[in-house]
């Protein structure tokens, strides 16, 4: 196995600019949940995931993050990105069905990728092959009935192979999870069921490689309590950055707080 | 058609990338699949969005996917499954969906399947295969298994009258010869229709595979129709975007102008009262008496 080097603060910070950037040049939002998420997904590129190794983005809106980690580890290139958004463009807003390789299935609707994942799991067992499969959900997508029958299916079939990260950002379309349909402490939820539950702060990457290191023998799940819009602080913990794009004043000072950092 | 299904995939189970999903169906039916098939017959439990993205999971990694279960529960509760993680990756995914048309009869209108392939068929790839009679299903199996893309084979009752003898498969056949109109039935109610036709004198087509543009009608088939002066298309589905709709759209491109047509198809599910499946043909107007009445004012 290649050894490989472990993410830098500033390979962060650079992956965040570059997300800012093709948001900004784009003009579209979406930008909280992509910055709850980004740290999570560049450990999961640079540092954890192997050739054999399926991901599944089930929260789709963060797309944005996803293209942006496929580009620091060289699988999109600066070509791509540019396209973000644009007519004629691989790379929509919620991820492709064709066309990217490390993509493996056009997600967006809320509740499919748990099942997605589930499937490639129990196919991967089926066949003998090895593989771990990560899926990143949402938070607020556990309100979708579909993503309990995954888990009831994944634990049912002890799927050792499968990973669940939850991006826990407490917000979700029209107001806090809390506020709309609580499950709060969603990981309390859970614990009922027969697999592996770790809480962790899912900006920190100590504690990200910590908890990917550990290999149980049954699924697990690792709740990520992250903050939507995480580094800008007029995005942290605001709805509005679910949807709205940046002005130029906004990009600008949100590039000098990440510089800063 | 399940002891058919059961012994045609019972049949293929040797194929190790072949894997079984059912929605917790099949008891007292597919027990020899099960035993057949060993790990690689799941029962995904009463979750069907569930059990479609799972076949979609696994389909991706080239497994050859089968999932079944009661129609409606197939297609209607996972339809978004079925578009986005199926058909939008354009894999081939087969849908076995047991009970078509009104084939639960009794059951009640939550378990009866008048709206599936005119749903379905709205998606990329989809193909529809409905068996006609009992002898089809093994080469609709087969057709099912070669598919490059996401299918769905409805299954009913095979109901020829007796001594007849069941031609070849094909997506199209010519169950009966005749002078007079030209009936053009879908799945196995054509085959309810045969001693009508041969009491008319009408020929009575068969149609097995949709959509049209993968199985057009035959050459011989355009032709009788440009001659004949009544045209009946018959389906247990509902009108919007059954075969008729198909078909009518097929001949206006090929330039074929029936002189006159008749559409016999199912009902919406608002009947007051239930009944079995000949019951509920009868009420939506498709059973053979209802074809007899309208080849006599045609």
């Amino acid at each position: 196995m290649v050894e490989r080097k472990c993410l830098t603060p500033a390979d962060f910070t650079r992956a965040r600019q570059r997300l800012l950037r093709m948001h900004f040049e784009a003009g579209v939002g979406h930008l909280g949940g992509n910055l709850s998420a980004l740290d999570a997904m560049l450990v999961l590129f640079h540092e954890h995931l192997g050739p054999a190794d399926p991901f599944i983005l089930s929260k789709g809106h963060s797309a944005g993050a996803l293209y942006v980690a496929l580009w620091s580890v060289g699988r999109l290139g600066e070509d791509d990105l540019v396209q973000f958004h644009k007519d004629d463009t691989l790379l929509a807003g919620h991820p492709p069905a064709r066309g990217v390789a490390d993509i493996l299935f056009a997600t967006g609707s809320l509740g499919h990728g748990l099942s997605l994942a589930a499937g490639t799991a129990l196919g991967l067992r089926l066949l003998r092959r090895a593989g771990e499969v990560v899926c990143l959900t949402s938070d607020g997508e556990w309100q979708e009935g579909s993503t309990w029958e995954a888990l009831i299916f994944a634990c049912h079939h002890q799927l050792a192979n499968l990973t669940i990260l939850v991006d826990h950002n407490g917000l979700q379309g029209f107001g806090s999870t809390a506020d709309v349909a609580s499950m709060s402490p969603l990981w309390d939820k859970l614990q009922g069921f027969d697999l592996d539950v770790e809480v962790i702060d899912g900006h920190d990457p100590q504690a990200l490689r910590a908890a990917l290191a550990v290999r149980p023998n049954r699924p697990r799940a690792i709740m990520l309590r992250t903050v939507k819009g995480h580094g800008v602080s007029f995005l942290e913990g605001r709805m509005d950055s679910h949807y709205l794009p940046l002005s130029e004043a906004q990009y600008h000072q949100a590039v000098a707080e990440l510089v800063a950092r | 058609m399940r002891k058919q299904l059961c012994d045609a995939l019972v049949a293929r189970a040797g194929k190790p990338d072949m894997v079984f999903l059912t929605g917790d169906l099949g008891f007292m039916a597919l027990e020899p699949l099960q035993a057949a098939m060993g790990e690689r017959f799941i029962n995904a439990g009463v979750a069907e969005q569930n059990l479609v993205s799972v076949a979609a999971g696994m389909s991706r990694l080239g497994l050859e996917v089968w999932t079944y279960s009661i129609a409606p529960f197939l297609y209607a509760r996972p339809f978004e499954q079925i578009r986005n993680d199926v058909c939008f990756h354009g894999l081939p995914v087969k849908l076995i969906g047991n009970g078509g048309g009104y084939g639960y009869g009794v059951m009640g209108s939550t378990h009866h399947a008048i709206e599936d392939y005119g749903v379905l068929l709205t998606l990329p790839g989809m193909h529809v295969i409905a068996p006609v009679f009992d002898e089809d299903v093994g080469s609709a199996v087969a057709r099912a298994g070669e598919a490059t893309g996401p299918c769905y084979l409805r299954l009913g009752r095979g109901e020829p009258p007796k001594g007849f003898l069941v031609p070849a498969y094909a997506p199209w056949r010519c169950l009966v010869e005749g002078e007079g109109a030209v009936v053009i039935a879908f799945g196995p109610l054509a085959g309810t229709y045969i001693e009508t036709a041969k009491a008319r004198g009408a020929s009575l087509w068969a149609v097995a595979e949709l959509p049209l543009d993968a199985s057009p009608p035959p050459a011989a088939l355009l032709a009788a129709i440009a001659q004949a002066k009544f045209i009946c298309i018959a389906e247990e589905h509902v009108r919007q975007g059954g075969l008729a709709s198909a078909l009518m759209l097929h001949l206006a491109l090929a330039g074929v102008a029936p002189r006159q047509i008749s559409h016999l198809y199912a009902r919406a599910h608002n009947f007051g009262r239930y009944g079995s499946q000949g019951y509920l043909r009868r009420q939506a107007g498709i059973d053979p008496a209802s074809l007899a009445a309208a080849l006599d004012q045609g």
